[in-house]
């Protein structure tokens, strides 16, 4: 380990680390721009100088590694003036209009400026002004105030693995864009904004909403795919205005995914902010006593066994627990928490991420089955992407071809490919024997088919057959795409013996139904059974329903959910529910009162004290609880019907995507683009 | 004066043929064969002991250059490059090897390959030297069918090969590692050192880096002695050079000297003498555009070489020596030099992108003298912001000539200033 002295101060660091790293770790902040540390390294901005005993002019810290014996000062009056100096250049082109700036407030230019930059401008020039460019509906440019630091450039091709963006020109032409102008084609643009550090990329749906000072900020998780990304819901008074990610190197790093970011103005939209009752008909505005009226009248008359309830893909673990405690007290276990038909559940190992998401970066064969991880969850693919970057690693893909932005080989089409690896007679087994850290993927969608056990058994047969158990290592992993399945699926919220799950319920065989957030199924079929909707908007599911009870979406509530890799994680209340809309599991709670069974619990905490006693795993808040590995799956025939995506258009999956004009603008701008346009078209 | 039995570049003028057949008659690939023989050590310690340094500028040891390569390679093959990207304004040297003499060019490459321990050679010439290419394209074709290059070159049991990459006429392509960036079909914009090219150069693999005058000198170093290469010019500057004299002078050439001549002889024995005789001369730069001009009576006395040049705040660079009589508007041919950087700065990193555009505006002023006295001092200010502080040299190329004028012409910008004041009251 190498040792430095850096002002006076010795400081031993790992090999590898650059001198500013290091300057870090003895405590002496170094100012930069294009640094970044999940970048690679650029060293174009020239603040972070600094200076090395016998190097004869300032060294770039960010690019410089670490050498034993170095001695680096980083406070000399050279240093200062280099910085200063460099802090002059930036700012003569610079529009400084700050006041009519979005980034003002969060801006790196603006706070360095405070410490590096003079108190007036010494440039008498002309200052360059630059076209703006327009990179879709998410990104808004103004190009003048670019210091061309290369981040968002070295974030696309790194690790979006979209290398749509570029610098042309030369000198003080150069120009960061998209060559030809173009929508940026990457899941993830939005992570170039938080990058920008200045304000040339900005935030078009945001813009000119609010200052950073004026946001309360509430540390949360994301409920848009099963990954259970970190962020944080800024709102000012109940509104939430934007949603950035929080850094957690074990899920997310420091990225999220469009959907994420920007769906966040569906919460806005089409929310459910009172009871209705169906009557005559029609959907009527109720009170709450009418609606829990109307709800016993028809309860009490059923036997238990013709209750049922879904939960959607965004139900939390309370109301989850609290809706089985409510039915298991109406003498029904008809529950499933997998809307979309699969079969998931028993076993845990069977349904985790097992390998962690960490997990990703230490495989050395992957081979994914019916998913296409870019869009199920596109922060998870960046690992996957990095993984691959890394080198030496055989990445194959059994399923709907796709682009996932780094190379693969296609095996086939369908569950017949699946069962060659399973046998061993195709090739790509004996990669995965041959690994030392084999990995398989299932998606949620190869498992949500009529054959999903026999899928899961091929798969689990793969897992056992080329090594993939071992005592330290377990590369077989589910991408489940809800953010509800794995706390749902421990919970048991899953048919009991004897009990029908979600094909059942939703072939019209129930009198009650009661959807808890679940929206993504053919509803039409519960045309004969009085539905129950409880949810926080007027989608598919409240079309249907015979009664409406308005419940929080993830922003309006503390919550527990459980990610794909089985690290329970919380949300916590940013903005109330709107309206006269509650926190779901006292909705259930006050219902269970007026059905006569009263749940036993009067605060959330009593009721998280009592699921966790149920599942202790969600009260490891944070931690991955790992699963044991067991017997799963079936040998059964699968059927060769190729395996489909579950996810058509990445932007509209659920309720909050699909009332945000956002996301129909990336609709329209991404999905739709690539429809043949006819002639009369613009 | 250099004796004409000396020179190594006899047919620099093309007065003979550049070809195979007249090469070989004036001394190439005579004995290569052997000289490999004497093996890789033999060759770098030759040309260490001659005290050749660099010809493209920075003047940076050769032999000390290619005893950087690995010894043994570890996987990864080996790269010479050569850099014939030509582009430091008043540098025509390396353009009349090409065309006149391309088989020094190519056996030097055998040899210095041989010494880095590379099988392949990549002479990356400047787009614009159409026929250039031509004629080293001619010379590598018929070192080829003569055996000289290719597989077991010359009878060595050296495998050869050498490839020409045109370039597409950025200046900022003859800095080594933009060279690099651009072989490789990138943007050609500098990279970060360390890594130095000796371990991660041309797509990754060891290179070295060379211009083509210190790769055409090296076979005749070896042939005639390290001993007999030392001993043109001073210590720590010997060998000849071949000197370009453009400008002011009677007779603009290009000329093998010795290493160390004093400018002033240079210039009155090989270019016929300053235009209107010594005395007219107001400055001269003396080692292409981007070192610090020379006033007059800095270059009665000055030696062509590095050191020397270095003590007096310039430097030797490409050995272009630019001659401006006293009929120079000097204000404005600096300014032109600044408007020239400006737009070949790469725009990579911020003193370089942002400082050349600046600088070159002020001088665009300092021209006519619109501007205060104070801004000469706010000038030179920029030129120490951008000096040192960028990832390449061309910063500090920007910078020194306008430091050079301010050193010694800050009378003539200030009488301009106060010209131009005057004549807006008028």
């Amino acid at each position: 380990m190498p040792k430095l002295t850096i002002d006076g101060i010795e400081v031993e660091v790992d090999d590898g680390l650059t001198v500013l790293q290091a300057c870090e770790i003895a405590g002496r902040e170094i100012p930069r721009f294009c640094y970044h540390e999940r970048l690679s390294v650029a060293g174009n901005c020239r603040m972070c100088l600094v200076e090395m005993e016998r190097a004869p002019k300032p060294i770039a810290s960010c690019a410089m590694p670490v050498g034993d014996g170095m001695v680096i000062t980083t406070n000399s009056e050279t240093i200062q003036k280099a910085r200063k100096g460099v802090m002059e250049f930036l700012l003569i082109n610079h529009p400084l209009d700050c006041p009519i700036c979005d980034q003002g407030g969060e801006c790196d230019l603006q706070d360095q400026a405070m410490s590096f930059g003079g108190d007036r401008s010494r440039y008498a020039e002309e200052k360059r002004a630059v076209k703006d460019k327009n990179l879709g509906p998410l990104v808004s440019t103004t190009m003048t105030r670019c210091i061309h630091c290369t981040r968002c450039i070295r974030f696309a091709t790194e690790i979006a693995g979209v290398p749509e963006l570029g610098a042309t020109g030369r000198g003080e032409h150069m120009e960061v864009g998209t060559y030809v102008e173009k929508t940026l084609s990457s899941e993830l643009s939005g992570n170039i904004i938080d990058l920008c550090p200045v304000g040339a990329l900005t935030s078009k749906p945001y813009a000119f909403n609010a200052r950073p000072w004026e946001l309360k900020k509430t540390e949360s998780i994301d409920v848009m795919d099963a990954l259970g990304a970190n962020i944080s819901v800024d709102t000012r008074g109940a509104e939430v205005l934007r949603i950035v990610p929080r850094n957690n190197d074990d899920v997310n790093e420091e990225w999220i995914s469009d959907k994420t970011r920007f769906a966040c103005d569906g919460l806005r939209r089409q929310r459910l902010d009172q009871p209705y009752v169906r009557k005559d008909g029609n959907l009527q505005p109720a009170s709450w006593e009418e609606a829990f009226a109307a709800i016993a009248e028809k309860v009490k008359g059923t036997s238990g066994n013709k209750i049922a309830a879904l939960a959607g893909d965004q139900a939390d673990c309370e109301s989850m627990y609290a809706l089985k405690e409510l039915l298991s007290a109406l003498g029904s276990s008809n529950i499933d928490c997998c809307q979309d038909g699969s079969s998931m559940g028993g076993e845990r190992s069977s349904y985790l991420f097992n390998s962690g998401v960490n997990g990703i970066e230490e495989a050395d064969a992957i081979l994914i089955v019916g998913s296409n991880p870019r869009l199920e969850s596109p922060v998870l693919n960046t690992r996957i992407r990095k993984r691959y970057l890394q080198g030496g690693v055989q990445i194959a893909l059994i399923g709907e071809e796709a682009d996932l932005t780094y190379k693969h080989d296609y095996l086939g089409a369908g569950p017949d490919t699946l069962g060659d690896v399973a046998s061993g007679s195709n090739a790509f087994a004996q990669v995965l024997k041959d690994a030392s850290h084999p990995m398989i993927i299932v998606g949620a969608g190869a498992l949500a088919r009529s054959d999903g056990d026999a899928v899961l058994g091929a798969a689990r047969k793969i897992a056992e057959d080329t090594g993939m158990i071992s005592g330290e290592w377990n590369g077989f992993n589910v991408l489940q795409n809800a953010a509800s399945r794995v706390g749902g699926l421990d919970l048991g919220f899953v048919p009991g013996d004897g009990s029908v799950g979600t094909a059942e319920i939703l072939s019209g065989a129930m009198d009650v139904v009661y959807l808890l957030g679940a929206d993504e199924i053919p509803v039409a079929e519960l045309a004969n059974s009085f539905v129950v909707y409880q949810g926080h908007h007027g989608d598919a599911g409240a079309h249907q329903a015979d009664v409406i009870l308005p419940g929080a979406a993830y922003t309006e509530k503390n919550a527990t959910y459980v990610n794909l890799e089985g690290r329970a994680q919380r949300t916590q209340l940013a903005s109330f529910p709107v309206g006269e809309a509650k926190e779901d599991w006292a909705i259930i709670r006050a219902l269970s009162q007026e059905l006569g069974q009263t749940l036993p619990f009067d605060s959330l905490a009593e009721l998280r004290a009592k699921m966790i006693a149920a599942t202790p795993s969600l009260g490891n808040i944070d931690e991955v609880t790992p699963a044991e590995w067991g017997a799963f799956g079936s040998d059964g025939q699968m059927s060769s019907d190729a395996f489909v995506n579950p996810i058509e258009n990445f932007f509209m999956t659920d309720p909050i995507s699909r009332a945000s004009s956002t996301m129909a603008a990336c609709t329209s701008a991404r999905v739709q683009s690539t429809r043949a346009r006819t002639g009369t078209h613009g | 004066m250099l004796k004409d039995q000396d020179r190594i570049f006899t047919n620099i003028y093309g007065m003979h043929d550049p070809f195979l057949a007249g090469a070989e008659s004036r001394g190439d690939w005579d004995g290569t064969k052997e000289l490999l023989a004497k093996g890789r050590d033999w060759v770098v310690d030759t040309v260490k002991e001659s005290g050749l340094r660099g010809r493209g500028g920075a003047g940076f040891g050769t032999g000390l250059k290619w005893s950087f390569m690995p010894k043994e390679s570890d996987g990864r093959p080996h790269y010479l490059v050569v850099n014939a990207d030509e582009g430091e304004p008043g540098t025509c040297k390396d353009r009349e090897i090409l065309r006149h003499d391309p088989h020094k060019l190519v056996e030097g490459c055998l040899v210095a390959s041989f010494a880095i321990g590379a099988n392949a050679a990549y002479i990356y010439v400047r787009g614009e030297f159409y026929r250039e290419t031509e004629a080293l394209q001619r010379a590598i074709d018929e070192a080829y069918e003569a055996g000289l290059i290719g597989k077991d070159a010359c009878g060595s049991g050296w495998d050869f090969d050498c490839y020409i990459h045109r370039g597409m006429g950025a200046y900022i392509c003859g800095e080594e590692t933009a060279l690099i960036e651009s072989m490789e079909g990138k943007k050609g914009q500098p990279r970060l050192k360390p890594p130095f090219p000796a371990n991660a150069g041309l797509y990754g693999c060891p290179s070295t880096v060379n211009n083509v005058e210190s790769i055409a000198v090296a076979p005749t170093i070896l042939r005639r002695g390290a001993d007999w290469f030392a001993g043109f010019g001073r210590a720590n500057n010997t060998g000849t050079k071949l000197f370009n004299i453009s400008g002011h002078v009677e007779q603009p050439c290009t000329v093998e000297e010795e290493m160390s001549v004093p400018l002033k002889e240079l210039i009155e024995k090989h270019a016929g003498g300053v235009r209107g005789g010594w005395d007219n001369l107001l400055a001269i730069i003396p080692g292409g555009a981007s070192v610090p001009c020379l006033p007059k009576g800095i270059c009665d006395s000055v030696l062509m070489d590095f050191d020397s040049l270095k003590e007096q705040q310039s430097g030797l660079g490409t050995a272009a020596i630019m001659v401006m009589d006293k009929s120079t508007d000097i204000v404005a041919a600096i300014a032109r030099l600044s408007a020239f950087y400006k737009h070949e700065s790469c725009g990579q990193c911020t003193p370089c992108r942002e400082g050349t555009g600046w600088m070159s505006r002020m001088m665009q002023r300092m021209v006519a003298g619109n501007a205060s006295i104070d801004e000469i001092d706010l000038l030179e200010q920029v030129t120490r912001q951008v000096e040192g502080h960028t990832i390449c040299a061309l910063g500090d190329a920007a910078a020194w000539p306008i430091q050079g004028l301010i050193r010694h012409f800050r009378p003539e910008l200030e009488s301009r200033i106060e010209q131009a004041k005057k004549n807006a009251a008028a």
